[in-house]
């Protein structure tokens, strides 16, 4: 394969669930082109087809519709082939309990063939460099949650794979885990040359890693670029106003809409949010229109756009709200 | 060729899940030998009905191999719960999309639990042996009842790691283990013998796969075996087993199709 052809090659993928008396179309009509040796991070809430796609490219589930070639290998009539090419994290343990974290390594490098002697050297290398090698040879269950998620990341990489899939690589881990665990991955992505596809719940974590991000949602990409590219298509900053209750939210909302020079007016909850092509010089103008109008602000903030509002903006819908709802 | 080595490389994983367990490892022992003293002392004066096989020999001597084919069927019977142990974590989502054969990930769950069936066996035979019983078939007759051990070992696991793949969940192996095996070993001659139940009885026993091994093992062990019975009821398991390991290896595709 020649590194002009995309390592990830997606198109019109469709995979639509049967539930006793419920179909849920969890593809509908995806597309996706991961060049060789990049990162792409998959966007989206839960139930938009992150995990689906990943499972499809895998191997692990069978498409309805659509082809989908991995390392130049057709996902479904060369699913031998694709599975000598790819490394595969899911979003769970891919590691025995009982089994110590060196076994683990090892069995994987011997599964993709590997001697004997190259596997123990790799599973050293990669023990050495996620820091496991003092706890290489204790039972995987008596590691702690961001130790064990190393390990599956090293067990995906041990016969260095030309794609990686990473399913939610940092879900359920702690900041600091998880700020290890991105320092690794970036250094081992930039080195080796590997191609990359994460999905991710965290907008910093696709800021942080992806050179390519697609935000899904609903079985469909609704818009890819790089993370700089998605921030600059919304044209200006964000602006927040947060007000004492719902009802003040929506007056304030009234009053802003007719300040000049702001733009996608709309109210979260208590938090009134806008958009301006100078958010400085917009502001102030915002806030003593308020003030005229005898509506209390409790707190106010700008910022440079986030990928949450490259997600608010395809969407409709905020990040953080899609979140509290998978979590309530 | 790599088929062979992931099924070594599997298998020796599967050992390592039980024996880093001394408790669990140790009640697989333990277990078989309540079966063989607890049935043996329950049924004792069985052998005085008149009408009983096997004049001139103990009701212990009845009953070994019978408690062998039981334990192995009981053991057996359970080797589905590994497969949804791996498949709620990610580890058999980890193997599907890795090299690793099917037939590899299939076969090294039948040849664990054929080696933990073959070691009950043994231990089973000699605590029978150190309590008085005598086995006329000596080590040939051993060896040939290890092979109906495995036969029967990879009957029962093939359909219980087939309904693992099909339904992930340890409540459906619970109804294969409870409904299915218990009625099965009381519907042979393990620790009956047939000739002396209802008749019905002696009929369901001839097309239960489980008294074909107990009456195989039964035959090896003894003085004069009947040789056609024996390799008839043999070549049966041999037979069902092929088929059942072809299925459940064929489950893993229901598996990929479902997820």
């Amino acid at each position: 394969m020649t590194a002009t052809n995309p390592a990830i090659d997606v198109a019109g993928l469709t995979k639509t669930y049967r539930a006793r008396h419920r179909e849920v179309r969890a593809l509908d009509g995806l597309d996706l082109t991961v060049g060789a040796g990049t990162v792409l991070g998959l966007l989206g809430p839960n139930g938009a087809g992150k995990s689906t796609t990943v499972r499809i490219l895998a191997t692990l589930s069978l498409p309805d519709a659509g082809a989908a070639h991995v390392a130049g290998y057709d996902v479904v009539r060369d699913a031998a082939a694709v599975r000598r090419s790819i490394g595969y994290v899911s979003q769970k343990p891919v590691t025995r309990s009982m089994d110590t974290g060196r076994e683990n390594l090892e069995l994987a490098g011997h599964l993709h063939g590997l001697g004997r002697r190259e596997t123990k050297a790799r599973a050293q290398r990669l023990l050495d460099a996620f820091g496991l090698t003092e706890s290489a040879d204790r039972l995987v269950r008596t590691y702690s949650g961001g130790m064990a998620r190393k390990l599956d990341v090293a067990v995906g990489l041990v016969h260095s794979p030309s794609v990686l899939f990473l399913d939610e690589p940092t879900t359920g881990l702690d900041p600091e885990a998880r700020a290890e665990l991105w320092a690794e991955l970036s250094r081992l992505a930039g080195d080796s040359g590997m191609t990359v596809l994460l999905t991710t719940h965290y907008l910093d974590e696709a800021d942080r890693l992806a050179d390519q991000v697609v935000i899904v949602d609903r079985g469909r990409v609704v818009t890819r670029g790089t993370p700089d590219e998605l921030k600059d298509q919304l044209h200006g900053d964000g602006i927040t106003v947060d007000l004492p209750s719902v009802e003040v939210a929506s007056l304030a909302a009234g009053v802003a809409a007719r300040v000049a020079g702001l733009s996608e007016v709309g109210v979260d909850g208590r938090r009134l949010r806008a958009r301006a092509a100078s958010g400085a010089g917009t502001l102030p103008v915002l806030l003593a229109a308020l003030e005229a109008e005898g509506v209390p602000v409790h707190a106010a903030g700008l910022a440079r756009p986030s990928l949450d509002d490259v997600y608010l903006h395809h969407t409709g819908r905020t990040f953080e709200a899609e979140m509290a709802g998978v979590a309530a | 060729m790599s088929a062979v080595t992931h099924t070594l490389m599997l298998t020796a994983r599967a050992s390592r899940s039980t024996m880093r367990i001394p408790v669990f490892a140790g009640m697989q022992i333990i277990q078989p030998l309540i079966w063989l003293l607890l049935f043996g002392q329950l049924f004792k004066s069985v052998v005085d009905i008149p009408g009983f096989a096997m004049p001139g020999s103990t009701y212990l001597e009845f009953i070994t191999p019978g408690v062998v084919m039981m334990t192995a069927m009981f053991g057996a019977a359970w080797a589905g719960s590994g497969i949804v142990e791996d498949s709620e974590r990610g580890v058999m989502d980890y193997l599907l999309a890795s090299p690793a054969s099917r037939v590899a990930i299939q076969l090294s769950s039948l040849v664990w639990f054929s080696v933990v069936a073959a070691v009950q066996a043994l231990v089973v035979l000699g605590v029978a042996w150190l309590c008085g019983a005598r086995f006329a078939g000596g080590l040939p007759g051993v060896l040939l009842m290890l092979v109906g051990v495995v036969l029967l070992t990879f009957v029962f696991a093939a359909m219980s790691n087939a309904v693992a793949l099909l339904t992930r969940q340890q409540e459906a192996l619970i109804g294969v283990s409870q409904l299915l095996t218990i009625p099965l070993m009381f519907l042979s001659s393990a620790v009956m013998d047939t000739r002396l139940s209802a008749g019905w009885v002696a009929t369901a026993a001839r097309f239960n796969p489980f008294d074909w091994a107990v009456v195989a093992g039964r035959e090896v062990l003894g003085s004069s075996p009947d040789w056609g019975l024996v390799w008839g009821r043999l070549g049966l398991l041999a037979a069902l087993a092929v088929v059942m390991t072809w299925l459940a290896t064929g489950a893993f595709r229901a598996y990929q199709r479902s997820s």
